[in-house]
């Protein structure tokens, strides 16, 4: 682990299917890179295609988006919505000069703990691949893009 | 906006998190890393969700005037509600506490320690920023309707129904078969007390029929469920009977004069006959007959009518039509039961090829007094006693090849089996075994009975039974091939019937009976609960509930406690007349909705209302799911999600990234 890359990578995961075949990963004590940290979602549907842009402004070199399976949504059809906007969002990502392969969509039921698990280690081997997110250093608007928020800046707070 | 107050508590878990992350250097971390974001104090404790972790909370709370908690221990789906109460008894809004998972995410998943405690800041530090932008919010409350829908008439079913209709709820109880009764119904003896099946279900049966209480559908299906808990709207489809219940008195005289037999093949499984117009069995509830439309001679040639023209009450109508039935229930309990494995499937047992290879649904129903044969026990030609027997146990069990799973009850009614052939023709009886699982109450004991009775136990898993016979007295009779895994040897066994123990497995519609209630399905396809073992009958879904065997295989006694216990959660749910909801609630800013109505059509549950007059969209809460999806498509950002707004996801995902920390690490973050 010394000199290799490690790629940092946002997952983001719905409530019901995702989230919890990633609980069943953990209770099943199957093992999986650490590179990836997590963020619950209550459906796959939710996800803003700001969330991806913003992880990956911020640092994060992939991003993975996982939800129910097709026709297993606890929302009926919302994980097609979030399909949708996958697609678009690796076109966009390309037109910015991202390559798409930096997201990924993974379908994982709540008793689909080894594919979660699988599915991870073969997206940080992906993004390990691609190396470290560049992003182009000049062009209009890109210093407001990569802005960190104010609030979070760093200052001394008197208690 | 003022600084929060946070405090921040990681947990050890005994050694399951600090095995693997360091939380002593964590906690501190956190406290000098994050307190310029506001954490004024950061406690590692052994175990958080103990009453003396959760006292700690509540003392800091106090104490220290804290306005946010995150709590890094196991996964939120665990233990969120125990912190968020320990907040609300010291005097904190629940929902201004966050659960981060530092155990199912981090320590249970990592090996380097290094790597996992610096995950377990990273997800922390997520946590911090998050928990800034929560809001105190109140759960909703909704009215919950007092009926609810019971699926599947088995004995799990029954006694669901029975429970909360004496408990003075109506239940509905919808039934694909013509009766209720399920599995139970066609079985002789019950293990391990042999009491009669019939005896002891058919009294309830019968209740479930008179019950006032009970609205029972039989020869119907769900066919669609909508609403949420408290107020589900569920779509019956009753199949056509052909036969007017209202008029019908279950005499019996249609199925007298009914000309045509065919073949019963689901309850007699294939070894008896029954009429066209027919009831499953003679204590069917309700005991209106069906007629078979596919076999019907009037519906194939137009000419019969037998059954109308004696009919004494003219109940028979050909001209039924199926109806569509809608029903408004606050809560649905799931007792939808197994199907047989198809032995078929394992074609060296021969079952299908070879005559004297029977099912064990088969030979439950040649033992039944009300069975094909009266009871009495024959090979395929209906007049030959056995005088030997084989009983294979775990036939489409413990095996890769077909199921992983332990069926639970074959071993049992194997044993059953074996003391029951031994009862009725004196054969010498083999059973085939892997393991002998007898754990409950009074089940060894029955293995010890039918050990001292004199049944061969062979351990060893059967390679095959063929006809091949390799000298004269093997000869007509079938041979069961098996390595004898106690003594080390093969043997050639010769017997005249082979009964097989199938698995029992999933209902072959498991997967759209999950997805029409909105459940999942473990790999092998039965309904997952929502915990394993401290929530065996509840989901995920609120207000469905699950008992019997679609939750997993099991024996007539846990059924039966499954369906009592699902049913004192739908009783306690009902007598407080409403249930509290999470107040995750997508929200319109009229201000800033440009009326552009794309949120309209993305919710699957029709909650956002257009307003005409003022050209804006508004979200009906009491519909409103809270996944989201309009929030992320809304152009205007006019729309809020509760509980997940953008500000918290995107102040979540700048903490995982450890924006927030003092010493920047810059080169980890591309700004120029």
């Amino acid at each position: 682990m010394s000199d290799q890359f490690e790629p940092v990578i946002i997952g983001f995961t719905c409530n019901w299917c995702s989230y919890r075949a990633a609980d069943m990963a953990g209770t099943a004590r199957m093992k999986y890179a650490p590179n990836v940290r997590l963020i619950r979602l209550m459906c796959s549907g939710r996800l803003d295609p700001t969330f991806v842009l913003k992880a990956l402004a911020g640092g994060a070199d992939g991003v993975m988006i996982t939800g129910c399976h097709p026709g297993d949504c606890h929302y009926v059809s919302q994980n097609y919505k979030a399909m949708r906007r996958f697609l678009l969002m690796r076109r966009t990502l390309k037109q910015m000069g991202v390559e798409p392969e930096r997201l990924k969509l993974v379908w994982a039921s709540a008793a689909e703990g080894a594919i979660f698990t699988d599915e991870v280690n073969k997206f940080v081997e992906q993004v390990r691949a691609l190396g470290s997110l560049h992003w182009p250093t000049s062009g209009e608007g890109y210093e407001q893009m990569f802005a960190i928020p104010e609030h979070m800046i760093a200052k001394e707070v008197t208690p | 906006m003022a600084q929060e107050k946070i405090g921040v508590y990681v947990c050890h878990c005994g050694s399951n998190i600090a095995g693997t992350v360091d939380v002593e250097d964590v906690a501190k971390w956190a406290a000098e890393q994050l307190h310029h974001r506001g954490v004024v104090v950061a406690r590692d404790y052994k175990f958080m969700c103990s009453s003396l972790g959760q006292e700690l909370i509540e003392k800091d709370i106090k104490q220290l005037g804290l306005t946010r908690v995150v709590v890094a221990a196991c996964s939120p789906h665990l233990h969120e509600r125990t912190f968020r109460t320990a907040c609300k008894n010291a005097g904190l809004n629940p929902y201004l506490c966050e659960l981060v998972s530092i155990r199912e995410q981090v320590s249970w998943v990592h090996t380097d320690k290094v790597a996992a405690t610096e995950k377990a800041k990273a997800i922390i530090s997520g946590g911090v920023e998050r928990v800034i932008w929560h809001e105190a919010l109140e759960p909703l409350k909704v009215p919950i309707h007092p009926a609810t829908l019971v699926v599947g008439g088995g004995i799990a079913g029954i006694q669901a129904a029975l429970e909360i209709a004496d408990a003075g709820f109506p239940v509905y109880m919808v039934e694909r078969e013509p009766s209720i009764g399920g599995h139970m119904a066609q079985f002789d003896k019950t293990f391990p007390t042999l009491d009669c099946s019939a005896c002891i279900l058919t009294p309830k049966m019968v209740d479930v029929g008179n019950h006032p209480n009970i609205t029972l559908m039989t020869w119907s299906e769900v066919m669609r469920v909508d609403g949420y808990v408290g107020n589900f709207q569920v779509t019956v489809r009753q199949k056509p009977r052909y036969v007017k219940t209202e008029l019908c008195t279950g005499c019996g005289i249609c199925q007298e004069k009914c000309p045509k037999k065919v073949i019963d093949e689901v309850f007699e499984a294939g070894l008896g006959y029954r009429k066209v117009v027919y009831t499953p069995f003679p204590q069917a509830v309700p005991n209106y007959p069906v007629i078979d439309r596919e076999n019907c001679t009037y519906f194939i040639k137009g000419t019969c009518k037998a059954c109308q023209k004696f009919c004494p009450t003219e109940a028979i109508d050909f001209e039924q039509k199926e109806e569509f039935i809608q029903i408004d229930v606050g809560q649905i309990i799931l007792a939808t039961g197994y199907d047989l494995f198809d032995p078929r499937k394992i074609a060296q047992y021969g079952y299908g090829r070879l005559a004297n290879v029977f099912s064990s649904l088969e030979f439950e129903r040649f033992t039944n007094a009300a069975g094909p044969t009266g009871g009495k026990l024959y090979l395929r030609d209906g007049v030959t006693v056995p005088k030997t027997v084989a009983i294979i146990h775990c036939s489409g069990s413990r095996d890769k090849n077909y199921n992983n799973y332990c069926s639970n009850i074959c071993c049992m009614q194997s044993l059953k089996f074996a003391h029951l052939a031994k009862e009725k023709t004196g054969a010498e009886v083999y059973n085939f075994y892997i393991d002998i699982r007898t754990p409950a109450k009074a089940y060894d004991e029955f293995y010890q009975r039918v050990l001292e009775e004199g049944t061969h136990m062979i351990r060893g898993r059967v390679a095959e039974v063929t006809d091949a016979a390799r000298g004269t007295k093997d000869e007509g009779k079938l041979i069961v091939q098996v390595e004898d895994t106690l003594i080390g040897k093969q043997r050639r066994i010769p017997v005249d019937m082979v009964i097989l123990s199938a698995a029992l497995v999933p209902r072959k519609d498991h997967h759209e009976t999950a997805r029409m209630f909105g459940l999942s399905c473990s790999s092998d396809g039965w309904l997952i609960e929502r915990h394993p073992k401290l929530d065996p009958v509840a989901t995920m879904t609120e207000g469905i509930f699950i008992a019997g065997c679609a939750q997993g295989p099991k024996d007539i006694p846990a059924s039966v406690a499954q369906g009592a216990a699902a049913a004192a959660r739908v009783i306690g749910k009902i007598q407080q007349h409403e249930i509290a909801m999470e107040p995750v609630r997508a929200t319109v800013d009229q201000e800033k909705c440009s009326g552009c109505r794309i949120c309209n059509n993305l919710c699957p549950f029709n909650a956002i209302l257009f307003h005409e007059d003022r050209m804006v969209s508004e979200v009906n809460p009491a519909l409103c799911q809270g996944c989201g999806t309009c929030v992320a498509g809304c152009p205007a950002g006019a729309i809020t999600g509760t509980g997940f707004s953008n500000e918290q996801v995107l102040a979540q995902i700048d903490g995982l990234l450890l924006h927030n920390i003092k010493h920047l690490e810059m080169e980890a973050v591309p700004v120029p």
